[in-house]
């Protein structure tokens, strides 16, 4: 019985982590699935995210500690009363991570997003890099390599730390739910049928008067204030971030497998690929012998990658086809 | 004095320009031929670094060919007898990679970005296989540390810095050879340039393809053992890590162009090794990602390319 209890924790701790990357994989479809805008930079939204929300509701450093960074918001104490008893700094931290990366994302958009698709996702690649380095060097901004720590909980006072996963799963699931109806409708409204437009036939969207790049930056602005979103939601669940959280292959091509796994273009495949793709990542540690060896993962994720993309080059749902309804 | 410094660092920038070099060649022959960005390429040159590692301190070991310090430099004759063999392997996988995988993607009509996520697959795969067989942790080749070179003008570099400077310039020579009098090379360049075009002509690109991939995965296994000899180290993520100046190398000189990926690999490695002396030398991979931003603002198609 205890033992059941056990896998079920288990199962609620991962099922928060992969909620989160889903949130990350709804963002990346605004990005690639709708608009075609090749980012492989995922990380540098991930990181600015984290360290957005972390610095805001984080104390202020402890000088005895030798600790290199200045800022420290302590927002759940600095707000008082005004939380309400619900915590209303976590919306706040939320708010403000989605905003500081839409701000990075327009200066980068701005400059950029005219960029042949290829050359974009090498431009963004290199931000994220750069974005890495200097949390990693300028020390007085987030503490350089050693991080932050002590991240508040959301609502942690609430439930015992033990079942803590549980809350915090609904609280993953609901901020999924919404962005999932919210990029849904988006999606489907005028706006989200110029992004497609974009993506199938650049030139013909121009050619009907659309402002091609005024639609390619909103939506690159949009699908980084949710990966913004996801990077807060992930501060807060393992309450450490450091340079190393921020790594190519955890923060972006791991998403990047999961939109391709579930369907690109696709929000429900996108949240599928999430789940599926967590499910090997974290089920694989199982397996028998050798065989859980995290090399061995990552062997099998980049052969999982080679498969979809010869074998199911839609993903696993593919594009939902939308037919006007006055022709059906 | 400051001046004096200055030229060590150019020195210094363009031998990491020369393995800069080597691997921005390749890139962009299979940036222009097969269109599309071969993200595995880094991960090549990491693979081709371990081989050599393991013919040296496996079957060349065994056998008894165990000797380091060769003339002034830090390796031994080992080295130069399992460099070929790494290169022929890479090569060979490359091969193999495309039978199974490109092709079959390219003859489906697969997008850039389709064909790109393949290659990212094939990135993270080889860096598991790299992991698996030899691990995480910090590797070496045999040597035997050595005294600086002085050359005039108080410039010091070690000896390692001219042999790596004298293989990439036979190799970038040799390849300069290939692409303008062989046939192969000819077809090469034509492909690069329209491939409806070549194919009209009577030239099997199938064939240039699997040919480009020779070459390619052969320049970035050279330069994966020379950036290992460079920095006296192996890791299973330096591949990786290379490939940000790669591609600022290969868009600088314009894709699909091997001489404007040369000149660009000079310009990345000597002026990311200048700039340590005013910025944080950490900053030094953000140095190349710059430079590539600036290019691409004013001159989207490179310094040197014409081409689209």
């Amino acid at each position: 019985m205890i033992d059941l209890l056990g896998i079920v924790d288990y199962g609620v701790g991962w099922a928060v982590v992969a909620g989160i990357y889903a949130v990350f994989t709804l963002g990346l479809n605004v990005h690639w699935g709708f608009t075609g805008l090749f980012n492989i930079g995922i990380a540098g939204f991930f990181a600015i995210g984290a360290y957005t929300s972390a610095l805001l509701t984080t104390p202020s450093p402890d000088t005895a500690l030798f600790e290199d960074f200045v800022f420290g918001g302590d927002l759940p104490s600095r707000l008082g009363v005004l939380n309400l008893g619900i915590d209303l700094w976590f919306v706040i931290a939320l708010l403000a991570a989605a905003t500081a990366c839409g701000i990075i994302a327009f200066a980068i958009g701005f400059l950029t997003i005219r960029l042949k698709e290829d050359y974009l996702a090498i431009t963004t690649l290199g931000i994220a890099e750069t974005i890495r380095l200097v949390f990693l060097n300028e020390g007085w901004l987030a503490n350089g390599s050693r991080g932050l720590y002590n991240i508040p909980k959301y609502l942690g006072g609430l439930v015992h730390p033990e079942h803590y996963n549980y809350l915090y799963l609904i609280v993953v699931l609901l901020v999924l739910g919404f962005l999932y109806i919210a990029v849904s409708r988006a999606i489907n409204s005028p706006w989200g049928r110029v992004l497609k437009a974009i993506r199938e036939d650049e030139m013909t969207a121009q050619a009907s008067g659309k402002n091609v790049a005024l639609f390619k930056l909103q939506a690159f602005v949009v699908g980084a204030c949710i990966m913004g979103v996801g990077g807060a939601l992930y501060a807060h669940n393992i309450r450490f971030v450091s340079p190393i959280t921020f790594d190519p292959l955890m923060a972006t091509f791991v998403i990047w497998a999961m939109l391709m796994v579930g369907g690109s273009g696709n929000n429900k495949g996108a949240i599928l690929g999430s789940f599926i793709v967590w499910g090997i990542w974290a089920g694989t540690q199982f397996l028998p012998g050798f065989l859980s060896d995290p090399n061995i993962r990552l062997l099998m994720i980049g052969v999982l990658i080679v498969g979809v993309m010869l074998f199911k080059p839609g993903g696993i749902l593919g594009e939902e086809r939308r037919f006007s309804n006055r022709v059906t | 004095m400051t001046s004096v410094v200055e030229l060590e660092l150019v020195v210094n920038g363009l031998v990491m320009g020369s393995i800069i070099a080597l691997g921005a060649m390749g890139l962009t022959l299979l940036y222009g031929n097969l269109k599309f960005a071969h993200i595995a390429h880094g991960d090549f040159m990491t693979i081709a670094a371990y081989l050599v590692l393991f013919i040296i301190s496996v079957p060349l070991s065994n056998i008894g060919l165990k000797a380091i310090g060769l003339g002034p430099f830090t390796f031994g004759y080992p080295l130069l007898v399992a460099l070929p063999f790494a290169v022929l392997i890479a090569a060979f996988a490359a091969v193999l990679l495309d039978l199974g995988v490109y092709r079959r993607l390219r003859n489906r009509g697969s997008g850039t970005v389709v064909m790109a996520m393949a290659s990212l697959g094939v990135a993270i795969a080889l860096r598991g296989l790299v992991q698996i067989i030899w691990g995480g942790d910090i590797q070496q080749y045999p040597r035997m540390s050595k005294l600086f070179f002085k050359l005039p003008m108080d410039v010091r570099i070690p000896p390692d810095a001219l042999f790596i400077a004298g293989i990439a310039l036979v190799v970038t020579i040799s390849l300069h050879l290939l692409l303008t009098k062989t046939k192969i090379g000819k077809a090469m360049r034509a492909t690069a340039d329209n491939v409806d075009l070549a194919r009209v002509t009577g030239i099997n690109t199938e064939i240039v393809i699997l040919w480009t991939w020779v070459i390619g995965a052969g320049l970035a296994a050279v330069a994966g053992v020379l950036l290992a000899v460079f920095q006296a180290q192996l890791l299973p993520i330096m591949g990786w890590k290379f490939l940000i100046p790669l591609f600022s190398a290969v868009i600088l000189g314009g894709i699909g162009n091997p001489y404007g990926a040369f000149w660009g690999a000079m310009i990345v490695g000597v002026s990311a090794e200048v700039a340590t002396q005013w910025i944080n030398p950490s900053y030094k991979p953000a140095i190349a990602f710059a430079i590539l931003i600036v290019v691409l603002l004013l001159r989207p198609r490179g310094i040197f390319g014409v081409r689209d």
